[in-house]
């Protein structure tokens, strides 16, 4: 017993002396701390207008968890913020269930809806509901070409074959003979448009590799297959940020010299900008998505303004390189880029 | 039980058979399988409407039941299998497959809308038999059987519309005869004192009514009763097994059907990758509603109360402005209370009989 007791004792003073050391010796990098003092830099500020404190709610077809709609939240908050706006926000993957949400608003009498058009059908009637309670639509992200024809506003966003298309000329210009495009969704129009646009205007040959997003280790030995059993294939195009790194780790196990290159940004993917590892990035700027979804709502309940003359108003793409990634990586650890 | 006599005022000197014991209304309600629910849905209800300023008003009761009713009008169904002791993981795709293919056929042939309505109609209705053929010809359980359904319908799902269509999506269909009256019927809205409410809503409540009916007025309901609860010993009494299971598969198969042709008629193009995950929403309606997950009991009202509960709560998220980070947790607590709630009075109804 007296033994248990001394046993207890010395494990309770390894625990203390652990804690002290660990409170003393704190890491003078990263961590808990770098993030609050990125935090404390880009501060949240005040309303900087005194229009009424209108409430615009933004439904997306985002599933659960979406590193890249944090950041389009993120440009929509701080928007709001600024404009003195109380800012909703729901998200369902499923079509029939994105419109519901947004009934929900409509229901809630909210003063602008902000949604996406990833399933443009399946959201026309949603839309013509708002437009029937008199609440001003934008449309973001996806839904470029139904985004008038359903009543919006303007549209913000990227338009996917442009996006693709700029790839395909920053293949040309790298020198490029034999590229894959890793479509990681089966069934998303967007992603199609992408690689297709691409193989428009790369001169080279362009294959589609169809993935299962939701699976890593199946993303990585699907392409990891692929590049051994083509060596000929020299560049690698992901459709989104997280699946940059698993093609980078393919390309290594399987002995390939392919050049990876990605649509969308995040940490990572500046990460390997800086160090080499990616060739570039295709950036649609999703911070701008939401700031500027906000910002021009509430320029259209202020001052009845409307950007872009019926036109989308295009955040993309902007092709990133090796040359702006340390600034990248800054601004995606803070959650913007 | 005899309606014609009355009962014998129960009196404590005379010994009866406790078997012909009538049974207080009180205590019969205590006893039905959709109470429990009920009491979770007038407790989600009353928690929105005190938590949520705009739960109340009828355009948000007007969406809440939609929602419900894309839900129900599968929960349904599902549940008069799951009381027949069989699960279906298919059903979640198979409303996709039924949309697809009903699309498809009426563009591909350049036919009225109505003959790939009952085109897809038989298909579904061939999926469903399918499932109960299988099922019942060989050995391996119903939760297997079904989930290679499911596997092989999401394939052809998207391989079938990227092979006739060359795109992830169907055409629009909207442009072809047809295609209003078929709208009419499946996808329309009925305004009521200037609220609008979905004609899903009516198609749930019918569904509601037909299956209550086949499981407490009619011999087939008491073969699902008894197929759930004990197979060999409903064989041995002579109740077809075999018929009974696959015409649960095949009721299973038309709920789908009217929920893809509603899917279909309210968004005239299909996105094939679609209804995935579906299937495990429903069975928890039907689980929150009182089905035992076993088999041999439930009721098709609990089961489109679960499916009310799961409207309310997910839309009610929604109206309550809470972060929708949280949305599956308080789901999951929702869920949770219900079901917990529906067993408790289950087995205090059980306790007093």
């Amino acid at each position: 017993m007296a033994r248990v007791q001394t046993g207890v004792r010395a494990v309770g003073a390894v625990l203390v002396a652990v804690l002290g050391v660990s409170l003393a010796g704190c890491s003078s990098t990263g961590g808990k701390r770098a993030e609050d003092a990125r935090k404390a830099a880009t501060a949240q500020g005040e309303a900087a207008v005194n229009t009424p404190n209108w409430t615009f709610g933004m439904v997306t077809h985002s599933g659960d968890g979406d590193t890249f709609w944090d950041i389009v939240q993120s440009g929509a908050k701080q928007a709001a913020v600024k404009d003195n706006i109380k800012f909703l926000y729901a998200h369902n993957a499923e079509a029939q269930q994105q419109a519901q949400l947004v009934d929900s608003y409509i229901d809630k009498k909210v003063d602008g809806i902000i949604v996406t058009l990833a399933k443009p059908a399946a959201m026309k009637g949603a839309l013509a509901r708002a437009k029937k309670a008199g609440i001003p639509v934008i449309t973001v992200n996806s839904g470029s070409a139904e985004s008038k024809e359903f009543g919006a506003l303007t549209h913000i966003g990227q338009d996917e074959t442009i996006a693709g298309e700029a790839v395909g000329e920053e293949l040309n210009k790298r020198g490029k003979k034999k590229a894959l495009c890793i479509l990681h969704e089966q069934g998303n129009v967007g992603h199609e448009q992408r690689c297709e646009g691409a193989k428009k205007t790369f001169d080279g040959k362009m294959q589609n590799l169809y993935v299962t997003g939701t699976n890593m280790p199946d993303v990585q030995s699907s392409i990891e297959a692929r590049l051994q059993s083509d060596k000929s294939i020299d560049s690698v195009v992901t459709l989104g940020a997280p699946f940059a790194d698993t093609a980078v780790k393919a390309a290594d196990s399987a002995g390939s010299k392919a050049e990876v290159a990605t649509f969308d940004l995040n940490e990572k993917v500046a990460a390997g900008l800086k160090d080499g590892t990616l060739g570039f990035a295709v950036d649609q700027q999703p911070y701008l998505q939401g700031y500027e979804a906000v910002d021009l709502l509430w320029l259209y309940k202020y001052n009845d303004d409307v950007l872009g003359g019926g036109k989308p108003v295009l955040t993309g793409p902007q092709i990133v390189t090796k040359d702006q990634a340390a600034k990248l990586e800054e601004y995606a650890k803070r959650g913007t880029r | 039980m005899t309606a014609t006599a009355p009962a014998p005022a129960p009196s404590p000197d005379t010994k009866t058979d406790e078997r012909l014991l009538k049974a207080s209304p009180l205590k019969k309600l205590m006893g039905r399988p959709e109470l429990g629910s009920v009491v979770g849905a007038i407790a989600v209800f009353v928690f929105f409407t005190v938590t949520a300023d705009s739960f109340l008003q009828a355009t948000s009761l007007a969406t809440v039941l939609y929602a419900a009713s894309t839900l129900g009008i599968m929960a349904v169904p599902v549940a008069l299998l799951m009381i027949g002791g069989e699960f279906d993981l298919s059903a979640g795709v198979m409303v996709t497959t039924s949309a697809l293919i009903s699309s498809m056929f009426s563009y591909q042939m350049t036919a009225n809308v109505w003959v790939g309505v009952l085109v897809s109609l038989l298909v579904t209705l061939a999926i469903g038999v399918f499932n109960g053929v299988m099922l019942t010809r060989t050995d391996p359980p119903s939760f297997i059987i079904t989930l290679g359904t499911f596997l092989m319908l999401t394939g052809m799902n998207l391989g079938f519309t990227k092979l006739i269509s060359g795109t992830v999506s169907t055409k629009s269909i909207a442009d072809m005869e047809g295609f209003t009256s078929a709208k009419d019927v499946f996808a329309s809205t009925i305004t009521i004192g200037g609220v609008d409410f979905k004609i899903t809503i009516l198609w749930w409540l019918g569904l509601i009514a037909v299956a209550t009916w086949i499981l407490l007025r009619t011999r087939v309901g008491n073969w699902i009763f008894a197929v759930g609860g004990g197979e060999d010993a409903a064989r041995a009494v002579g109740v077809p097994v075999a018929a009974t299971k696959i015409g649960l598969y095949m009721g299973v198969a038309f709920g789908a059907w009217i929920s893809g042709q509603h899917l279909l008629f309210s968004y005239d193009v299909v996105q094939s990758g679609e209804g995935v995950g579906n299937e495990l929403i429903y069975i928890i309606a039907a689980v929150i509603g009182g089905c035992l997950i076993t088999g041999g009991y439930g009721s098709a009202v609990g089961a489109a109360v679960g499916a009310l509960i799961f409207g309310m709560v997910s839309k009610g998220i929604v109206f309550a402005e809470w972060n929708p980070d949280w949305f599956k947790f308080f789901l999951g607590v929702m869920l949770l209370l219900a079901t917990l709630l529906n067993h408790w009075v289950r087995k205090r109804a059980e306790a007093t009989k």
